[in-house]
């Protein structure tokens, strides 16, 4: 049994769900109990389970996140939501510092049962502040697991486990995603953290993308398997870390082939992460170098033109595996391309 | 001659300036005893010394109920002592043996004794604050009846999260007591060219009930830290503790620096006034107690170190393939 529910409905379910089943849960942040709810995936929450569970902070984002390392050390699960992840930054001294390292340090005498949700901004002008992912720089930290779902089911899933982990987990939500419409099971149906999900399976290629960039995948393969006949695998990693490494390396034993599409920067990313994995585990098998696509290496520019030139998509996708695999560039339907984000209206 | 009820009174003093001495005392000579071997070098870890804070640490704590909890910096040793930890679990950690409190991981900068109340240190000044807020957070919400009490220096008021922390704990009524404990130096930097606010007012600033004074009579401390955490638990607010003390060594390490630049020419001649340890055996003289008592008192306490010392020395270094597990 499943229902249709849209991304931003599948979190706020898990939320939710959650709150009935733990009393330890609560959720905080800037904008969480307002007339917006925090794009919506908090709506309702405060006035279900009261001002106690549900409440609204100072901006204070590193007080608020040593806050809540100071609940979930005294029984509590803190679900702490930004509306950026750019506004987490502030609380890099606490993720560093404190969050991840507290288990560790305790001999394991102290666990840290937190959550923190931040939103990954993109279009319609986000500019420089308001549009990073940072998923490589949380998932360098050892000590807190980092997840990107991409999927309505997995929002659920997904959240569910990090609010029942014991350690700190980052959920990262691209807002692009919020209007995505999914099945997602009416079972309890708790997604693990760190295991990676074939979308498409195929044996040809295969493509690892997290996030926004899986839409952006699976629309690319779509197209190569009609203008190429490629039969290309599309590989959601869904947690960043911990990482789901056997799921990707078979996938590439069996292709040869490896592009990472990330919705980030390439140096010192994830996608560098991904490459090595796979150079070091595929070696033998690859039968040409791994391609990796991401923003371009500048900060995040306001205006539609070089925006689209910033952001990595469907087209530079199928371009970079019609290189790799020394095909002819097809042509391409334009309309088929942003699709989601003509959903979108502004400002924010 | 007195009244039956003064003599109670003065017995329960008594009591309490004996128990206050032990710790103060305690705190002295576990750190003079570091002082000695750490040339030795095998404490391989960074220790930032009590010395001249034992007032304080000792009074605060000693006015602490079973479920308060405790939070501070990287001077945990003061701390760690005060709230009761094992002391031959103490010395391992700075060994850095298995045995140690945290087996090995934390060292003397994130000590801390979860067991006792104090639940944890950090060495980033003032990153500590909010983690205490956070505490008293829970403690409001699950009814525990606890207070989280944190410590920290003059300098971390010079931080943000400072300030965001006294506002949340204001706004919701939370049961924190803040301890500044003020000896006027961030490592090496006075007071003049880091502040142009005064601590005690600026907590004031938030409508928190604050006491300033000086913090090295541990009587007195013990004192003003019972009065204001009786009004907090009552009323479940936050209360503020500004006391001031000597920082008799250098910033990090065994030495005494008074030769450096940073401190003022007259500062080592002012030591001996500012010593909690002598000012904590003259309030003891004062309400009755023998020089014979304190000295059994001194040395049981030495005795107790070096058995400690001595057990923890067997530990064995933390093991690699334990850390190894850590890993997932």
């Amino acid at each position: 049994m499943s229902r249709l529910l849209t991304y931003r409905e599948a979190v706020r379910t898990a939320l939710r769900e959650e709150m009935v089943r733990d009393e330890g849960v609560f959720v905080y942040g800037l904008d969480v109990a307002d007339h917006k709810g925090a794009f919506g995936t908090t709506l309702g929450l405060a006035g279900e389970f009261g001002s106690g569970r549900c409440f609204m902070t100072p901006l204070s984002e590193d007080a608020m996140t040593g806050f809540g390392l100071g609940a979930a050390i005294n029984g509590l699960r803190p679900v702490h939501v930004h509306q950026r992840v750019d506004f987490l930054v502030l609380a890099l001294n606490q993720l560093a510092n404190m969050l991840s390292t507290c288990r560790y340090v305790s001999n394991e005498q102290l666990r840290v049962p937190i959550t923190i949700r931040a939103v990954i901004g993109r279009g319609w002008g986000q500019a420089c502040q308001h549009s990073k992912s940072l998923h490589s720089i949380f998932a360098h930290l050892p000590g807190i697991a980092v997840v990107m779902p991409a999927t309505p089911a997995d929002a659920r899933g997904l959240m569910k486990a990090a609010i029942r982990a014991d350690d700190p987990v980052i959920v990262l939500d691209h807002r692009w995603l919020h209007d995505v419409s999914g099945e997602v099971p009416e079972t309890e149906s708790v997604v693990p953290l760190g295991r990676a999900e074939i979308r498409r399976p195929g044996n040809d290629f295969t493509i690892i993308a997290p996030s926004w960039m899986n839409i952006e995948a699976l629309l690319a393969a779509d197209i190569l398997a009609r203008v190429h006949g490629l039969d290309t695998e599309v590989i959601d990693p869904r947690t960043i870390t911990p990482l789901d490494a056997d799921l990707l390396s078979e996938s590439v034993n069996r292709t040869g082939h490896c592009l990472v599409a990330d919705c980030d920067w390439l140096f010192c990313g994830f996608s560098a992460e991904v490459a090595a994995l796979v150079a070091n585990r595929c070696f033998d098998r690859l039968r040409a170098p791994i391609e990796r696509l991401g923003f371009a290496p500048i900060p995040c520019p306001s205006s539609r033109i070089l925006e689209n030139r910033f952001y990595p998509g469907a087209e530079e996708i199928i371009r970079s595996i019609e290189r790799t695999l020394k095909l002819e560039p097809a042509e391409l339907p334009v309309r088929e391309f942003y699709s989601y984000e003509s959903r979108f209206r502004g400002p924010f | 001659m007195a009244a039956p009820g003064q003599q109670s009174e003065s017995l329960t003093d008594r009591e309490t300036a004996r128990e206050l001495f032990r710790r103060v005392h305690l705190i002295r000579a576990v750190e003079e005893k570091i002082r000695k071997v750490y040339p030795e070098d095998e404490m391989k870890t960074p220790v930032h010394l009590s010395v001249g804070a034992e007032a304080i640490e000792a009074g605060v704590c000693r006015a602490l109920q079973a479920p308060d909890q405790v939070y501070g910096t990287y001077r945990t040793h003061g701390l760690y002592l005060a709230t009761g930890g094992n002391l031959t679990r103490f010395f391992a950690e700075l060994l850095g043996h298995s045995t140690g409190v945290f087996g090995g991981r934390a060292g003397s900068m994130h000590l801390a004794s979860p067991a006792t109340g104090f639940m944890m240190s950090s060495a980033i000044v003032a990153s500590i604050l909010p983690v205490a807020l956070g505490a008293a957070f829970a403690a409001s919400r699950l009814q525990t009846g606890a207070v989280a009490v944190v410590f920290f220096g003059d300098g971390a008021t010079e931080e943000g999260v400072f300030w965001e922390t006294l506002n949340m704990a204001a706004l919701h009524s939370l049961p924190l007591l803040f301890v500044c404990e003020d000896n006027g130096l961030a490592i090496h930097v006075p007071r003049e060219i880091r502040q142009a606010y005064s601590i005690p007012e600026a907590a004031r600033l938030f409508g928190i009930e604050t006491v300033s004074a000086a913090g090295i009579d541990v009587m007195q401390v013990h004192e003003l830290a019972s009065r204001l955490l009786s009004d907090l638990r009552r009323r479940c607010r936050p209360g503020f503790l500004h006391l001031t003390y000597h920082r008799h060594l250098e910033h990090v390490g065994i030495n005494e620096d008074y030769g450096a630049d940073y401190r003022r020419p007259d500062e080592q001649a002012e030591w001996p006034a500012n010593d909690p340890v002598d000012i904590a055996r003259q309030r003891c003289l004062e309400t009755g107690l023998g020089e014979d008592e304190l000295r059994r008192i001194v040395e049981r306490t030495g005795e107790e170190i070096e058995a400690a010392l001595s057990a923890a020395g067997t530990g064995g270094p933390g093991s690699p393939d334990e850390a190894e597990g850590l890993t997932s």
